[in-house]
């Protein structure tokens, strides 16, 4: 039956077109690899274009104090020890210099006025240190990497899906795809895979993730026998709408807080100070004084708690809203037009000025932003080799979301960015390195490749079942009410038990119409990937047993220090998803120096 | 409360409007009644989006007549008894109801030479002042939705995709031709395959620009006179031949 699908042959197949998929693929064609890449959406659009607040990258060039060690130092504290050292050593020395070839690729980024890169301040970051165009930094980058990259000669494959990889022992070799306008097979001959796939927020009803985020890096990469680490580790970005109810979710950058705005609870009190953590005392300012002394540039004093990494001011905001603190619709207050004049507003913050006026109808230089946390980001994902990203199947890669390990418990704002051009162009310089090894394809087996395409076409089959979107929307909820911001076990296993049922359900969806772009196939398939992935941060949500960065548990509220040397992983065995305990990679000595002092 | 919106429906061969009715609700805009019309009543109803945030530039759509980002248009502008009509994109063909094949873009996207950079200063730094780029920032803006290149009469009225590349293209060549630090001399591009001559500064893309990019003014005219002076100005012409000066 192979009539029912094309072949394409590349030495690498780079499957997203996102900042770490369009960086691999301009990697990996640089070193004279045959390219493909494959993108699920129109090239352009990948969620790469949300990213509001800037890319993390110690130029030095507002702080001279600044260096790659500080900003390694933040990460691993902002991730709560937990990240995998040597990734985070990369990305910190390395980033510099991703953003300098940005530049070099005609990005325009806002100025110092001695004309350099101009850098501003995040949670987390120690130093201004996010490189920046106003609030629409991610479509900068995304542009840029699409303009330079149009012109590198590698292909492009635009809406097109991959729903599986093809495996030669343990050696990847190739992808099975569908494209979205025939619904026609096609399939990716392959020496080396790159995953850069994103996130999984849809996997949640109240996020700011697109369609696009449904985990199918994840999901590919445990099909074909990788291994996942730090699965239970979901951003909850501090600041998403919440109303009206259309918008719920959608993105308030983080630069709003960089740019000196403030969090009020319902009695106009900012709150922030009462929850800055132990560990992070001696760093933020303990007076409103203080914090305003910051704001005007006064070097001796301490950065204001709003600043505080995202998990500690998730929880904080969560924490208001149940104390019967909270915003009408159950957030908090926002506030920048009381800090910052309306002009410095719309010019540093435009799109968040345009999004509340157009949707929210309120003008965010006069009045207060009403906001709640959302799913934003998955610091979990693919484990990989620090230095080639390479992950524990040969030939297949893993960068950017996707891939884990990187931001440990908890990611800092501004080091996604980063983390995409730096392990992007990793990742393509492995997978080509790689693929050169071999001369030839391996032969892909027929048999796996129509099994994956009578798989595909399986619910146009059914005469009965449920409408995928039903389904979805209730695990959507499920996610949501069990395995939030704050769990327990009593809602972990009550979800456990939740998700065999939508899987079952999920088994027997039914859809109607023909191939050619049918949106309820396309989610009878995506649902199956967003069911892998909540299995993920389900089970691994059990497994660690304390409270640490985005893992929040009330049944075991404190860090604990058997916790801080393991990683969870997850993999198949016979079929099933099981999760395993694995040891933290040791610090070297001198990098350890430069935590000396820290109180966890 | 129910609005009633009217869908096209159809593809390349057959095509017609479909009536739905669907809840509303506070703030919605009009890609969630088509995500609700998907999700309860016809899984079938083809549409792009993506960030729903008026980032991406994918759920453009004609409303009501009118060019515009779906998710960016909010259901209570229109009345409660007035019909919402969701037409795709004119300009392009239909692929499926609102999907239209917008792959001749990415055709003229290529022709247009890149980003050529002067070298570093000698300290390793690319130095640029805020208001030497704040005119190309805005040029970046775009968000490559290709609502400008549907309402253009050239490309939509007459069809002259073969000679225009239209108001998206020569936003994107005004940017690189104002980046402080870019070498490339693309007019010979701008004049001969972007055909900027074509355009009559009816200034209808930068009334639906969803951006508020000011194409018309700050892009496209001023690449027009750099055409004009750099072909038909003899006096500037000579000049340049004598100094050697490109830009």
């Amino acid at each position: 039956m192979s009539d029912q699908y094309s072949v394409q042959e590349h030495d690498v197949i780079v499957i997203g077109a996102g900042g770490a998929g369009l960086r691999a693929a301009i990697e990996a064609s640089a070193s004279g690899a045959n390219t493909g890449i494959v993108c699920k959406s129109l090239l352009g659009k990948a969620h790469t274009v949300m990213a509001e607040g800037g890319i993390a990258a110690a130029l030095a060039n507002v702080a001279s104090e600044d260096s790659w060690q500080v900003h390694f130092r933040d990460t691993l504290r902002g991730g709560k020890m937990l990240n995998q050292w040597r990734m985070a050593q990369l990305h910190a020395e390395e980033a510099p210099e991703r953003v300098k070839e940005l530049e070099a690729w005609g990005a325009l980024f806002d100025r110092t006025s001695d004309g350099r890169i101009l850098q501003r301040n995040f949670g987390g970051h120690r130093y201004p240190r996010l490189a920046h165009v106003g609030d629409r930094t991610g479509l900068e980058m995304i542009r840029t990497l699409q303009d330079y990259g149009v012109h590198q000669g590698f292909k492009v494959y635009m809406e097109c899906t991959v729903y599986q990889l093809l495996l030669d022992g343990n050696r990847v070799c190739g992808a099975l795809a569908y494209w979205r306008e025939t619904g026609k097979f096609v399939l990716f001959k392959a020496k080396a895979i790159v995953l850069a796939t994103g996130g999984i927020g849809k996997a949640y009803e109240i996020t700011s993730n697109s369609w696009e985020y449904t985990g199918d890096g994840h999901a590919l990469a445990y099909l074909a026998g990788a291994d996942l680490i730090d699965m239970e580790f979901v951003q909850f970005h501090p600041t998403g709408m919440i109303w009206p109810p259309s918008i719920r979710g959608t993105l308030v950058t983080e630069a709003v807080r960089g740019e000196g705005g403030v969090l009020l609870n319902a009695k106009k009190e900012r709150f922030m100070f009462r929850y800055i953590p132990d560990a992070f005392k001696g760093d933020f300012a303990d007076t409103e004084e203080e914090a305003d002394r910051w704001l005007k540039g006064d070097k001796n004093a301490r950065r204001p708690p709003e600043l505080l990494t995202r998990d500690v001011v998730a929880r904080a905001i969560n924490r208001e809203a149940k104390e019967g603190r909270g915003s009408p619709h159950g957030g908090v207050y926002l506030d920048i037009a009381s800090r910052r004049g309306p002009e410095y507003i719309r010019r540093k913050l435009p799109s968040m000025y345009h999004q509340f006026k157009e949707l929210g109808n309120l003008d965010i230089t006069v009045a207060p932003m009403e906001i709640g946390p959302t799913t934003h980001y998955v610091m979990g994902g693919v484990k990989v080799d620090a230095e080639s990203c390479e992950s524990t199947v040969e030939g297949l890669f893993a960068a950017g979301e996707c891939a884990g390990g990187m931001h440990g418990a908890n990611r800092l704002g501004g080091n996604s960015l980063s983390d995409l051009l730096v392990f992007g162009k990793r990742a393509g310089a492995g997978a080509s390195a790689f693929a050169k090894k071999f001369r030839d394809f391996s032969d892909v087996p027929t048999s796996a490749v129509n099994d994956g395409c009578a798989e595909m076409l399986e619910p146009f089959n059914r005469t009965q079942g449920e409408n995928p979107f039903a389904i979805t929307e209730e695990l959507q909820k499920m996610m949501q009410s069990l395995v939030g911001i704050v769990r327990m076990e009593s809602e972990l296993k009550e979800a456990r038990d939740c998700l065999k049922q939508l899987k079952e359900r999920a088994s027997k969806a039914k859809v109607t119409g023909n191939r050619q772009f049918n949106p309820g196939w396309h989610q009878a398939l995506d649902l199956r990937n967003l069911l892998i992935v909540s299995e993920m941060i389900i089970l691994s949500a059990l497994e660690r047993k304390e409270s640490r960065g985005a893992h929040t548990r009330e049944d075991y509220p404190k860090l604990e220090p058997v916790f801080s040397k393991l990683n969870t992983v997850l993999r198949k065995k016979n079929q099933s998803m099981v999760v395993v305990r694995e040891a933290l990679p040791d610090m070297p000595g001198q990098l350890r120096k430069l935590f000396e002092g820290d109180k966890s | 409360m129910t609005a009633s919106l009217r869908v096209f429906r159809g593809d390349a061969q057959t095509s017609g409007y479909k009536s739905y009715k669907v809840d509303t609700y506070e703030g919605m805009v009009v890609l969630d009644a088509i995500h609700q019309i998907q999700a309860k009543q016809d899984a079938e109803l083809a549409c792009r989006w993506n960030c729903k945030a008026g980032k991406c530039g994918s759920c453009s759509a004609e409303i009501n007549g009118r060019p515009r980002l779906m998710c960016m248009t909010r259901m209570d502008q229109y009345g409660s008894d007035e019909e919402i009509v969701v037409s795709p994109m004119k300009a392009f063909p239909v692929i499926k109801d609102l999907v239209t094949d917008v792959s001749w873009n990415y055709q003229v996207d290529k022709k247009i030479p890149p980003f050529k950079p002067k070298p570093p200063e000698s300290d390793g730094t690319r130095r640029m002042q805020q208001y030497d780029i704040d005119r190309v920032q805005e040029f970046r803006k775009c968000i490559e939705c290709f609502l400008c290149q549907n309402v253009c009469h050239i490309l939509r009225d007459h069809n002259r995709k073969d000679a225009f590349g239209g108001p998206r293209f020569l936003v994107k060549a005004a940017a690189l031709e104002m980046h402080p630090l870019d070498t490339e001399d693309r007019l010979p591009i701008v004049k001969e395959v972007l055909g900027s001559g074509f355009c009559n500064i009816t200034k209808c893309c930068t009334e639906v620009c969803p951006e508020s990019i000011t194409i018309t003014d700050n892009a496209i005219i001023p690449l027009k006179e750099r055409v004009v002076s750099n072909y038909y100005d003899p006096i500037a012409r000579f000049w340049r031949k004598l100094t050697g000066k490109i830009k």
